[in-house]
């Protein structure tokens, strides 16, 4: 009767078996820390611009000069080039034969040889380069034949428009190497 | 036999030193990037030797995409607003001035040019657009834009600069050019991403005897 309940008494006492709250270790492990740093890194190299476009500068001859220009030039110094589809180009010096026997094929890989060949056979004052482009050829092929010019060096050069002649012309051969090949 | 024991020595590095290095490479990146601007018009540029940088001050941009489709873009707020002024009363559109300036890009007939306005400018992207009519050489309505906004400019340089996509064709290059020609405009430059000089060719020679390229 005068029990004394000491089981919840001794529910609070602390055993002497009981541990105490574990302390924690305070160190961090930084790994993924620089793994995540790293990734950010990544995305910025990829995102930054580092090189700006570049502009290529074209002056356009003015339509009135035009044939006058023309006729100046020497014919032995004249080299025309003709941009056909699938990136071919035709090239003859001088004015077109009427059996077409000077017109010629190349491809871009090609045509810095001719350029250069023409360029050495000829004075510099005499050297004109023409250029035309057919309706199959390509924004790309018109920037390639730029860039050869400065590549080669070529300062007297002008893209003019493609006689129907030999936009004709052009399609057959382009037709022929296809059917060639 | 006891083997001599191997000291064995902690594997744990202290990453802290790698952890600064990583975040002051970041913040350099972070500080030199420049975002560019979502491009509506996807364009493949070709490559070039040429040297010169693009400029981006007083622009006025005409982009050719890979089906021959002609935008325009002009960067100057105050330019525009004489344009759409300008077109309002020569051509009775009726656009709406605010719109204008704040759109990115041009590319609808004058006939649509309203419309245009009129949707949102996250959905104008490139290949859904019509671009501004070109090919018909009785109608070339690029002429009239290169125009007024000559006429705008009133005789300040302007940047005329061509970006064209490599598998555009001819005829709207051609077109484009014509424009520029009806318009007394000779000199333009085309965008292009920058290309090493291929070596042993004439212009390699050139600089490499240190002679300034003429550009």
């Amino acid at each position: 009767m005068a029990e004394m309940d000491t089981s919840s008494g001794g529910g609070h006492k602390k055993g002497p078996g009981v541990k105490k709250g574990k302390k924690l270790s305070t160190r961090v492990d930084l790994t993924p820390m620089v793994d995540l740093g790293f990734l950010l890194i990544t995305f910025f190299i990829f995102t930054t611009t580092m090189s700006q476009p570049t502009a290529l500068k074209l002056m356009l001859p003015k339509d009135a000069e035009n044939p006058e220009e023309q006729n100046k030039a020497k014919e032995s110094g004249v080299i025309t080039l003709l941009l056909g589809k699938d990136n071919t180009v035709f090239y003859y010096e001088g004015q077109l034969d009427n059996t077409a026997s000077n017109f010629k094929s190349s491809n871009f890989s090609g045509i810095r040889e001719v350029l250069l060949d023409k360029k050495s056979r000829t004075p510099e004052k005499d050297l004109v380069v023409v250029l035309k482009a057919s309706s199959e050829s390509t924004y790309k092929n018109v920037v390639d034949i730029l860039d050869e010019m400065t590549i080669n060096v070529l300062k007297r050069y002008a893209l003019v428009d493609i006689s129907k002649q030999e936009e004709e012309l052009v399609r057959i051969s382009v037709a022929n190497a296809a059917a060639g090949n | 036999m006891g083997r001599a024991k191997l000291p064995r020595k902690s594997t744990n590095i202290d990453m802290t030193a790698m952890c600064d290095v990583a975040f002051l490479l970041l913040s350099f990146f972070i500080l030199t990037t420049k975002f560019k601007p979502a491009e509506a018009i996807a364009v493949t540029t070709p490559s070039s030797v040429a040297a010169k940088v693009a400029p981006d001050k007083d622009i006025v941009l005409i982009t050719i995409d890979k089906d021959g489709k002609v935008f325009l873009t002009l960067d100057n707020e105050q330019i525009k607003e004489v344009v759409a002024n300008s077109l309002n009363t020569t051509m009775n559109l009726g656009v709406d001035v605010k719109a204008f300036k704040k759109a990115g890009f041009f590319g609808a007939p004058f006939s649509g040019l309203a419309s245009f306005l009129q949707i949102p400018e996250e959905k104008r992207r490139g290949d859904l657009l019509p671009g501004i009519p070109v090919k018909d050489s009785t109608d070339n309505q690029l002429n009239t834009w290169i125009r007024v906004i000559k006429d705008a400019y009133l005789g300040k340089k302007m940047n005329l600069l061509l970006k064209g996509d490599n598998a555009s064709k001819f005829p709207a290059f051609k077109a484009v050019i014509d424009a520029f020609k009806k318009n007394d405009e000779q000199k333009f430059q085309m965008i292009t991403n920058p290309e090493s000089v291929p070596t042993g060719s004439e212009l390699w020679k050139l600089t490499m005897a240190g002679e300034k390229r003429e550009e």
